[in-house]
């Protein structure tokens, strides 16, 4: 019988456990405890819950504290950056400095004492931090409580403020929920809106937006960069166009800030929406970008202390900010570093897969940020590869994965079939990903995806050679 | 994706070794095909389709499903489910086979609400199955 850590005291057996070295100073050498028992079958039935019982003391003192999550970050490869990042370590200490009596925990908006001001600068200091990653006046970012707030605060404050002069807005069948709810609810307030079509690559042609404006338009509200598949739009020549038509132009930025170049004084962009969290920076914190010049005026969402210029009402989250305008800060120094790595994570990940039979890439490599890479992997469903990928987080277009149970609308948009769109995974790299953690997923990737193929009876149908197309299905 | 444990393990039994966990199937031309049902439901565009096969033989003057072999393209939950289902047909009769209900994988399974749907399909499939196997009974 298996005795260990048990010896027996005084006939009854206890449960000693050796104290990891760099612990021994503050618990000593080992730790003990009496099972109870004298009977040693009786004393193995509960020596393990003693044993948990135990090592729970070394807790407080561990980089761990919790128990799972070693194991939860060893095991588990992180490939869903274009959902949310990690914080970096360097934006939690900023942080932190600002929160506690010692820190800047003052109002930024109390102007009578040294609280209220060490508070204010700071702001203002991760502000012009953000600025300067736009090369814009730090006067024209106004923090909100992340890109969707700033979409609202955009579309509804550029709508309302300016419908007198038309009621007509465009934007894509692609946007995040965050803009296509806000213009499904101001059509309730009659206001039009036209969907444009993207093409088969993801891309908003810029002929299309020239095409769709019209008299009364007045805003045009469209991505940077795709938050499914990646996609770059040409903000600069859709930006050209909406301001020789005198339309404003407002873009959502939250995939893009940090990650690839953005020049607002070289771009005809008038709203820009940030999140910090995609960059890693915290949750609950963006920023909206509201040209000087010319100037574009918004009707304000909320109501209260005149903060931000009255634009945007609510007591200033000091530490919230500060982690913005450091994530900002850190991605200014290093996108170039970070958008090679992702280059390499990419092409690493498709060399290894692009042989693969029936393996589809949504969107356009050439013309796509790195860091997300969606591919369609046919007659597998893509909940079920999740599943199968256990240890990878990765997300997918597939209906099952979705509250609504409708596949992705993205990758109809692009006129995927809902079969591939079921079918997709999306990879998104990051900072912190690893080139062997990449180097692995290709053969995992590889190995459930022809396990899930031999169970599936549509790879059976295609390997007979049956057109699945023209089956009636039930 | 808060799955039970049981449909973890069924789908990952499923997995790693299909064989065992009757994947597969029959094809015209194979010995016993005339005793072979086939049923195919769900559809590639909602993400979702099961192909059940049962072979029955004529014991004591009754259709039994002595085995059974599925394939299945579909969600977690589905191929568990296709998995759980096999288990409880073979052995059963086709009348016996025909009673078994959606609810009773729901519960093996511990099935989340939002993926109920899954164990409707595999009890369209039985039905399909059987449903092509009596009519080729009376074609014979």
């Amino acid at each position: 019988m298996d005795k260990k850590y048990l010896f027996k005291r005084n006939n009854v057996w206890w449960v000693k456990l050796a104290v990891p070295f760099h612990l021994r100073d503050k618990l000593g050498f080992d730790l003990r405890k009496s099972t109870g028992e004298k009977d040693l079958e009786k004393a193995l039935l509960i020596r393990d819950g003693i044993i948990s019982e135990l090592k729970s003391k070394f807790l407080p003192y561990s980089k761990e504290t919790q128990p799972n999550e070693a194991s939860f970050n060893e095991k588990t490869t992180y490939f869903d950056y274009a959902s949310t990042t990690p914080v970096d370590e360097r934006v939690i200490e900023k942080m932190k400095d600002c929160l506690s009596f010692e820190g800047a925990f003052g109002n930024s908006g109390s102007r009578s004492h040294v609280y209220g001001w060490k508070a204010e600068e700071l702001v203002e200091e991760a502000r012009v931090n953000v600025s300067e990653l736009l090369n814009c006046d730090p006067r024209e970012i106004i923090w909100t409580s992340g890109a969707t707030e700033s979409d609202n605060l955009a579309i509804k404050g550029a709508a309302n403020f300016y419908q007198s002069k038309g009621k007509h807005i465009i934007t894509s069948k692609i946007e995040h929920k965050a803009v296509l709810d806000v213009c499904r609810q101001l059509e309730k307030e009659n206001f039009e809106i036209t969907y444009l079509d993207p093409d088969e690559n993801g891309v908003i042609p810029p002929d299309a937006v020239k095409k769709a404006i019209r008299e009364d338009t007045v805003l045009v509200s469209l991505m940077h960069i795709n938050n499914e598949i990646g996609v770059i739009n040409d903000i600069e020549e859709i930006g050209n166009i909406t301001r020789e038509n005198n339309v404003i132009f407002h873009v959502d930025a939250a995939q893009s800030a940090g990650k690839i170049p953005i020049d607002l004084s070289l771009l005809n962009v008038d709203l820009m929406s940030f999140s910090a969290h995609k960059i890693y920076g915290p949750k609950g914190i963006g920023a909206l970008y509201i040209r000087r010049k010319p100037r574009i005026r918004l009707q304000p969402l909320f109501h209260g202390g005149g903060q931000e210029r009255g634009i945007r009402a609510g007591t200033l989250p000091t530490h919230q900010i500060v982690g913005m305008g450091e994530a900002f800060r850190i991605a200014n120094e290093q996108m170039e570093i970070d958008h090679q790595r992702l280059l390499n994570f990419r092409s690493t990940l498709w060399n290894g897969l692009k042989d693969m039979e029936e393996i589809y890439v949504n969107g356009a490599i050439s013309n796509s940020f790195p860091g997300i890479f969606n591919l369609s992997f046919n007659f597998v469903e893509g909940e079920s590869l999740i599943m199968a990928l256990k240890n990878i987080a990765v997300s997918s277009g597939s209906a099952c994965t979705s509250a609504s149970l409708e596949p992705s609308y993205v990758l109809r948009a692009l006129g995927r079939p809902d079969e591939l769109a079921h079918s997709s995974i999306r990879f998104s790299f990051g900072r912190f990903t690893k080139k062997e953690e990449v180097e692995n997923t290709v053969n995992l990737v590889k190995n459930s995806v022809s396990q899930l193929r031999e169970i599936s009876p549509l790879w059976e149908m295609y390997q007979d050679g049956i057109d699945l197309d023209k089956i009636e299905w039930a | 994706m808060a799955y039970s444990q049981k449909v973890v393990e069924k789908f990952e039994q499923t997995l790693n070794n299909p064989k065992k966990a009757s994947v597969g199937r029959w094809k015209p031309g194979d010995k016993d095909f005339h005793r072979v049902g086939t049923g195919i439901v769900g559809a590639p565009a909602c993400g979702d389709v099961m192909k059940l096969q049962v072979k029955c033989e004529n014991i004591d003057g009754k259709n039994v499903i002595v085995d059974a072999k599925f394939k299945t393209y579909g969600c977690g939950s589905a191929i568990a489910s296709s998995g759980q289902l096999i288990d409880m047909l073979i052995g059963k009769t086709i009348e016996e086979a025909q009673k078994i209900s959606n609810q009773e994988i729901v519960d093996i399974l511990e099935l989340p609400a939002i993926k109920i749907h899954c164990s409707v399909l595999a009890e369209e499939a039985i039905h399909r199955a059987i449903d092509d196997f009596k009519s080729r009974r009376n074609n014979d």
